[in-house]
């Protein structure tokens, strides 16, 4: 029968499926970061069980980690003692820990890819639920809780219910200045923040398959915004050369037999998805959220949307509260509302590709004096590639503040936040209430338009700077 | 924890797409315990809005969570369940519930009850109201008589009402795990 390559990589995991239960999924890599796992840890400890395969879990701090200088202590005490709990338990259990001081660390979800660890076929998790941001590979790769992180550490395997596939179409050729954050951000306006549930993206179409991997990450990364439980594309040629020579890629004779392998994953010829959504990408135009939620998105030339306009009445009365919190006018144009920070960063835009698109609009320009903007690398390798082409220099004269690795400002557990009322435009996923910050309000944008708002200091069209 | 019978009191937030890091701000993530977090409980909408219904006295010991569609969508943080059921909450009631919350709730004893359309307008309408859940039957049972039969799958139901450790199950299934891994080809090793 002909399978997606969802039904694929499910079918060639399923260990056991008894009789009324979930079936019992093996887990190929485990991915673990400071603050979703510590309980889970002290499970295991408290039932005097081992790490079942310490050779499938890596670990690396990114969430509270500060992006301030590596070499000085971490100010906050709770953040502090969040990461040494992180050293102790992949001490005591025996896992690779790429810590503070590596040249490794980095977003969990930056990093796997980075160093050849996420591959096609793969089932990949983490107590984290941008993971699907690893489906840019053909992997299936989701977010999971503290209570199944403790399960993967202690059987390597997960209890599953199977999923729907969901294809996600998008055919054409992006216009300049259009990104593939764009892509994603049309597609969760489409459909909504709840699209997706108990289902799996398939993104496919011309316009995906021209996409680079950092730029297909981008948008596997947010298919959680859309509701869905994974994201991802089918591996190709994009993906193999991009993998190849990584450090945890195959070698040899294991990449020839691999590459067997993952030719064999794409979705067959007459598979049926559950769902389709169709979707031009020549039509797209740079998008921006204006709402509290990642699904409250128009283009930026268009206007603020009116509630008058809405007649369901729970759908009204979000959107005046969205528009309250976010204190705008309906009717007014996006275009031009003035911001005070930009922040260019988060797993879903901290890669080398994105920092050299923010730097492109901005080299020879000026951050606008009253914007605050930072510039956070997803990764170690990324700050050092990103280094060795001068981008930090082109930040750094613009006036941006160029940092270590983390998370920062995407969630605000490091002491990189908002005031509150302050506006940014965000590279990062999601703008909920308080998301960046207490009282924080949060533009979601791609690094184009980050970097061009930075300029002019007003959310702005990048195709005007172009 | 077992969980068959609940009659409790509703409160109402008629909100949707209720995400998680309203539930559990994030700055509430930096325990390494599950302690303490029934107090992080919707901190921002409590204390920024008086009329915040869990700030009226009459919301007080109520069990049950009625909430607009979508609810838990967002972060896969374990905290935000953990938060509802150390501040008292047994149940929530939705249209619906993003995956990864809903996973979450039914290993921690907080039952994700879907209501359809109807009913669900019914009881945002009445906040207060006693509810009575019967797990044993999927069923709730509305204070006008009404009952509605709610979806859970038959698996999560034995494990609430027997109070079945998932991770137990597991590791009893360690035969097939290593019959698995025998023929497993493909994987990495992060420890080379
Ligand atoms: S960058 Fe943001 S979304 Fe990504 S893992 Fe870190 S906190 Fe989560």
């Amino acid at each position: 029968m002909a399978r997606t390559i969802i039904e694929k990589i499910w079918d060639s995991h399923v260990v056991a499926q008894q009789a009324g239960a979930p079936a019992l999924l093996f887990i190929d890599l485990h991915l673990a970061h400071e603050v979703t796992s510590p309980q889970a840890f002290q499970e295991l400890r408290d039932r005097g069980l081992k790490v079942r395969r310490p050779d499938l879990t890596i670990a690396t701090m990114d969430h509270s980690t500060p992006t301030t200088s590596r070499h000085l202590p971490v100010l906050d005490p709770n953040g502090a003692a969040q990461l040494a709990q992180m050293e102790k338990n992949c001490a005591d259990f025996g896992i690779r820990l790429y810590n503070r001081m590596s040249d490794h660390q980095g977003i969990v979800h930056v990093i796997g890819p980075e160093q050849g660890l996420t591959q096609p076929g793969m089932t990949i998790v983490c107590g984290d639920s941008h993971t699907a941001t690893h489906g840019a590979f053909g992997a299936l790769a989701f977010g999971i809780g503290t209570s199944q992180v403790g399960h993967v550490l202690a059987t390597q395997c997960l209890l599953q219910q199977p999923s729907k596939s969901y294809e996600i179409r998008v055919d054409g050729q992006l216009k300049p200045g259009v990104a593939a954050k764009d892509i994603i951000l049309a597609v969760i306006a489409k459909i909504g923040i709840g699209g997706g549930t108990e289902s799996v993206f398939e993104y496919t179409g011309s316009a995906i398959r021209g996409l680079s991997m950092e730029e297909r990450m981008t948008i596997c990364n947010m298919s959680i915004e859309g509701g869905a439980r994974a994201g991802l594309v089918a591996p190709d040629d994009t993906t193999y050369q991009y993998m190849a020579g990584r450090e945890f890629a195959p070698k040899g004779a294991d990449w020839d037999a691999a590459l067997a392998r993952w030719k064999q994953l794409p979705t067959d010829e007459g598979a049926m998805y559950a769902h389709r959504l169709v979707l031009d990408a020549s039509a797209l135009e740079p998008m921006v959220t204006f709402g509290t939620n990642p699904g409250m998105g128009i283009p930026v030339s268009g206007s603020i949307p009116d509630p008058a306009n809405v007649s369901d009445a729970v759908q009204k009365s979000d959107l005046i509260k969205a528009l309250k919190y976010m204190d705008l006018q309906p009717g007014k144009p996006m275009a031009g509302h003035k911001i005070d920070v930009v922040f260019v960063g988060s797993c879903t835009n901290s890669r080398i590709s994105d920092l050299r698109a923010a730097a492109a609009v901005i080299k020879g320009r000026k951050v606008s004096p009253h914007v605050r903007m930072l510039v956070v690398p997803g990764s170690q390798q990324v700050k050092k590639q990103a280094e060795a082409e001068g981008l930090d220099q082109i930040f750094r004269d613009a006036g941006a503040d160029f940092r270590e690795a983390g998370c920062s400002m995407c969630l605000a557990m490091n002491g990189d936040e908002l005031s509150p009322g302050q506006y940014s435009v965000s590279t990062s996923n999601r703008n909920f209430e308080g998301r960046q910050g207490k009282g924080g309000r949060t533009f979601l944008a791609s690094p184009q338009t980050a970097a061009a708002s930075a300029v002019m200091g007003v959310v702005t069209d990048v195709r005007t700077l172009l | 924890m077992k969980f068959a019978q609940l009659e409790g009191k509703t409160v109402v937030v008629a909100v949707e797409n209720i995400d998680t890091d309203q539930i559990i701000p994030a700055r509430y993530l930096k325990s390494i315990t599950k302690e303490g977090l029934g107090e992080g409980l919707f901190r921002d909408w409590r204390t920024n809005d008086p009329e915040f219904p869990l700030n009226k006295p009459e919301s007080k010991d109520a069990q049950i969570l009625v909430a607009g569609d979508n609810f838990g969508c967002g972060s896969s943080r374990e905290h935000a369940p953990w938060a509802l059921t150390q501040y008292g909450f047994r149940a929530v009631v939705s249209t619906s519930f993003a995956d990864i919350f809903k996973g979450n709730s039914l290993k921690n004893g907080l039952l994700p009850i879907v209501v359809p359309a109807d009913v669900h307008k019914e009881l945002l309408a009445s906040s207060g109201a006693v509810l009575r859940v019967d797990l044993a039957n999927a069923t709730l049972h509305l204070p006008s008589g009404k009952s509605v039969v709610f979806p859970i799958d038959p698996f999560s139901k034995e494990c609430l009402m027997e109070g079945v450790d998932e991770l137990g199950y597991m590791l009893k299934q360690d035969a097939a795990i290593q019959a698995f891994e025998a023929k497993r080809v493909g994987s990495v090793n992060t420890l080379q």
